[in-house]
């Protein structure tokens, strides 16, 4: 008998009075981060109170993540606030998909809440201690939500709040303006276009709860005009292309834990939503072809988020690159499981989601921890920029440690995480000819290739990251003098590492614990391959990667056994051996930067084979005239051509529709009164049609 | 019975992959010396440069750190554990059930990570040159390797490698053009993951195109026996996957005794030896091509790759 399941079978887990204990919790921690975020103001004055703002963070996060897994232990429940907007209750209610998105919201929201608690030195503004509990509770909403009114409610509290961390460093860098400022226009439009898309839904009846959503089902064209609007809505939060451009802005302006929260969860809130309406509120009969536009919008923001990674300079851009990478990864999956429940292959459409929900949770905990290192990593050397980094394993061993479990995971290597759940989603992509529709196996083959691309893409990002700023020398002073944080940093960057490698270890016991979601989202459950291993199929492709870690490190130990036993032992150390490159002046301690590989110099080859024709990447020497003494100078650059086609058209649209507002002034008092009286005459026009119906 | 021949071929396979490793290298160069109307080294010179090189005691940068003295050690294990789960001369095997094609994919670069950052730990230029040019044709070569094992998924149900060799070798799938097209992608990728010619040179120390050497210049005594053995098991564990996806024939039956492993055994030496040959001649009869010609060339692999299982879906479309 499987783990979880021999746990459900606990009779007092099954007593309704602990899933309303569950439900209650959850709504307590949601509660008390309210409460912190409205006490901020007032606890910054004193110098206590940042660490009371975010230990309480840290709590709340911990009873959300326990309140979560008790409800995917559990079972369902729901409750009516006794406040809401004037039409109803606000309703809340916990189930299997919300209970697992908990779960990422409260681990993730803990390491970050641990990680800004250990990294406080001295009282914290007010403008940046508020937001922070007020984003948590956001996300939390949002999950919580049972109907459409208090869903936008968190969204938009999640997406304001963030808004304001992400504009913390307003007054000091032109960039993080720029950042906000995109920021915020798109959380606008994802919030409108949701909007939109409950509007939609709900219809003539315009009840938006949950329960009277699903009494309707959308079809036809209505189906696909909610559906492009929550892709347009969750789907440019989670950072899909094409509305990608604000990710890489934003996420790596905010405060490092703040980047950490939104990359690791924020865009799993998005995912979330996104599964709800295509999986639940839409129903479960909808065609073949609903899948396709996540696969295909997956598979491009995999490429592109995995390539700018292998290109990016700063650190944290390049990890929110690979956030969307991985965003394209986990939609390949909901796509999948879209079509396969279509196609009538339920269990099928169960691997799938579970690859999708599996990757959602383990990129939640390895990036929250690569990000929290990036952060460690800024504190302790002043630098984000890769060119200014280097040799850091040396200074700060923990922090480099804990990093290369994130690094390994999102670089897709057995045994670790990110493996376990990309082996469930290549498996799923391969077993994608099974829908006989032709079309739709070629789309598949492709988006095979290209998930494959993708995360070997990732593994070369994740190699340059690493490499470049944990090992070889340190570039600048700074670097060389970098520090190691204190306990608690550490303890946050342990917590997520760990947890890296023991989801990494026992995929088969998280996927059985995500059981009850899969139901829900697909109405079969995800094949059985007992304790230790996932499976593809009964009877198909097995992943053991318990025995698969044993294995390897059988074969290690075996190997330094057999060279033990012939070779002398120690080392023997010397200079390095540049290749007869002169040796450093005495003013550069730690020999020459320049003769280390830089940032671009090691995005070259990815920037010359793919670059050139999907990032418009561009190289070019000028040469000095002959005679003259001036170095010749090499330039190189990209741009991402979603960004150049938001930043050309959108400010020329916003431009001339103000012009166009401009011209309502100068006209007469008689054409205002007019214009007034047209609209009532309208409206009223409008209620008559309405009511005629 | 059966569980003690099933860890017994295990045992023995895991030897004869080992030892076959150095003695494959060395008889490829002893091959490629004789066509190109050399004499030769010895076919067990490998094993002495092995041996020798044990003896040694590894140089290292004052500012090597501890990645520099475990990726070696990390490299060579994944290798072995890699080469571990690819059948050999019988199916069946104690591990047949880990035997993933993406997971000995996984195992693989595992190692190729750990020695892209050993390549990058003392910070000299040719480190990091290597670990790009490296970790950028591996991103080339990975989706090419998952396309043809979409092939293979679709014609045995499964990607597991043990099922794969035993679909072919008793499912009567008869000579499929996709199996070709998949076949020739998996050469593709084969030569650029080993380092091979014409993507990589594995004889030279030319500075120019250098990708795997460059990342091991630094490497010595040991550490540098490490990865020299880990190459050698990498070839020969891609050959032998080649054997046994492409060419089953003769590979003893899971739950068989002994006296079917002699013939497996002789069948996989005669494919193993044939295969080298075949590689040899490749090798002698065409020059290595520019570094930024690759893409290409394994572009190409990919949409072969590619063809190969549009080709089945219109097959299994039509029947």
């Amino acid at each position: 008998m499987r783990f979880p399941e021999w746990l459900r079978g606990v009779s007092s887990l099954r007593d309704p009075r602990l899933r309303h204990a569950v439900l209650t919790l959850l709504l307590l921690a949601t509660g008390g981060l309210l409460v912190l975020a409205a006490a901020a103001p007032a606890l910054a004055r004193h110098a206590k109170g940042a660490p009371v703002v975010l230990g309480g963070c840290a709590a709340a996060s911990v009873l959300i993540a326990a309140g979560a897994v008790g409800g995917l232990l559990g079972g369902p429940d729901a409750l009516d606030l006794p406040f809401g907007p004037p039409w109803g209750p606000a309703r809340v209610a916990i189930d299997a998909l919300s209970a697992w998105f908990l779960l990422i919201l409260g681990l993730a929201g803990t390491a970050a809440s641990i990680f800004a608690l250990g990294s406080l030195h001295g009282p914290e503004a007010p403008r940046r201690l508020l937001p922070y509990p007020l984003f948590l509770a956001g996300m939390a909403v949002t999950l919580l939500a049972a109907d459409g009114f208090t869903l936008l409610l968190g969204f938009e509290a999640m997406s304001l709040a963030s808004w304001v961390l992400v504009a913390h460093e307003h007054e000091e860098e032109e960039a993080n303006r720029r950042a906000a400022r995109i920021y915020l226009g798109f959380a606008g439009f994802g919030g409108l276009s949701l909007m939109l898309a409950f509007g939609v839904l709900a219809g003539g009846a315009g009840d938006v709860a949950f329960a009277a959503l699903r009494e309707a089902p959308p079809d036809g064209w209505r189906a696909a005009l909610v559906l492009a609007l929550v892709l347009a809505g969750a789907g440019s939060k989670a950072g899909l292309a094409p509305l990608h451009v604000w990710l890489p802005l934003a996420h790596p302006a905010a405060p490092s834990h703040v980047s950490a929260l939104m990359s690791g969860a924020m865009t799993k809130v998005a995912i979330y939503v996104l599964a709800r309406f295509a999986f639940d509120l839409m129903g479960s009969a909808q065609p073949l072809w609903l899948g396709a536009p996540l696969v295909a919008l997956g598979a491009a923001s995999a490429v592109i988020g995995a390539l700018r990674a292998n290109l990016e300079e700063d650190i944290k851009t390049l990890l929110a690159c690979s956030t969307i990478e991985n965003v394209g990864l986990i939609s390949i999956g909901l796509g999948l499981a879209l079509a396969f429940r279509g196609a009538d292959l339920p269990a099928l459409a169960a691997l799938a989601a579970g690859a999708a929900l599996l990757h959602a949770l383990n990129h939640a905990v390895f990036k929250t921890l690569l990000f929290l290192a990036a952060g460690e990593v800024l504190h302790g050397a002043l630098s984000r920029r890769i060119d200014r980094l280097g040799g850091l394993i040396h200074r700060m061993p923990v922090t480099a440690w804990a990093a290369l479990a994130g690094v390994a995971a999102a670089a897709s290597l057995p045994p670790l995480s990110g493996f376990a759940s990309e082996w469930l989603l290549l498996q799923a992509l391969l077993a994608s000819w099974r829908v006989g529709d032709l079309a739709f196996q070629m789309g598949a083959a492709a988006a095979t290739a290209l998930a494959a691309l993708a995360a070997a893409l990732a593994a070369a990002a994740m190699v340059r990251f690493w490499g470049l700023v944990f090992l070889g020398r340190p570039r600048t002073p700074r670097a060389a003098g970098a520090e190691e944080g204190g306990r608690l940093v550490q303890a946050a960057l342990i917590l997520p590492a760990a947890l890296t490698v023991l989801f990494g270890l026992l995929p088969g016991v998280m996927l059985d614990l995500a059981e009850p979601a899969l139901r829900l989202m697909t109405r079969a459950a995800a094949p059985r391959a007992g304790f230790v291993a996932i499976g593809a199929a009964e009877g198909g492709a097995r992943y053991w990667p318990l025995l698969v870690a044993l294995l390897l490190a059988a074969a290690v130990g075996a190997v330094v056994w057999a060279v033990r036993r012939r070779a002398p032992a120690g080392v023997a150390r010397g200079p390095i051996w540049d290749c007869g490159f002169i040796a450093a002046p005495h003013h550069l301690p730690f020999g020459d930067p320049s003769s280390q590989p830089t940032a671009s110099g090691f995005g070259q080859p990815l920037r010359r084979m793919l670059g050139t024709s999907l990032l418009a990447a561009r190289e070019g020497v000028t040469m000095p005239p002959p005679g003259a003494t001036a170095p010749a100078v090499l330039q190189s650059g990209f741009h991402d051509p979603a960004l150049v086609a938001l930043e050309g058209p959108v400010p020329r649209w916003r431009d001339a529709a103000a012009a166009q507002a401009e011209r309502l002034r100068d006209l007469s008092i008689r054409q205002c009164l007019g214009l007034t009286f047209g609209a009532v005459v309208l409206m009223l026009a409008l209620l008559a049609w309405l009511e005629a119906r | 019975m059966a569980v003690v021949w099933s860890i017994l071929s295990q045992a023995l396979h895991i030897a004869l992959i080992v030892a076959a490793a150095p003695v494959l290298t060395g008889v490829l160069r002893w091959l490629k010396a004789r066509m190109m109307g050399r004499r030769g080294a010895h076919p067990l010179q490998p094993v002495w440069d092995l041996l020798k090189l044990l003896r040694k005691t590894p140089v290292l940068a004052e500012n090597a750190s501890v990645v520099s003295r475990a990726a070696p050690y990390l490299t060579a294990g994944a290798a072995v554990a890699a080469a571990a789960l690819v059948p050999s001369f019988a199916r069946g095997m104690a591990l047949a059930p880990l035997s993933d094609l993406i997971v000995v994919a996984g195992l693989l670069a595992l190692g190729r990570v750990a020695m892209a950052l050993a390549g990058m730990d003392v910070g000299t230029p040719f480190g990091g040159l290597g670990a790009a040019r490296e970790m950028s044709f591996a991103a080339l070569a990975e989706p090419a390797l998952v396309v043809a094992a979409l092939s293979l998924a679709i014609l045995a149900g499964t990607t597991n490698l043990d099922a794969i060799a035993g679909a072919f070798r008793e499912g009567g799938l008869g000579l499929r053009v996709s199996l070709g097209l998949a076949l020739v992608a998996m050469l593709a990728v084969a030569v650029a993951e080993n380092a091979r010619i014409p993507v990589d040179n594995p004889a030279t120390h030319l500075e120019l195109t250098m990708v795997h050497e460059a990342m091991i210049l630094e490497a010595s005594g040991r550490h540098l026996a490490l990865w020299d053995f880990a190459a050698m098991l990498r070839l020969t564990l891609w050959l032998a996957l080649l054997s046994a996806v492409f060419l089953p024939l003769g590979q003893a039956p899971a739950g068989a005794g002994p006296h079917l492993w002699i013939v497996g055994l002789a069948a996989w030496l005669a494919k193993m030896g044939a295969l080298a040959l075949a590689l040899a001649a490749f090798e002698s009869a065409i020059a290595k091509m520019r570094v930024f010609r690759v893409p290409e060339f394994l572009g190409a692999a990919l949409l072969l790759g590619l063809l190969g299982a549009v080709l089945l879906f219109v097959s299994t479309g039509l029947t």
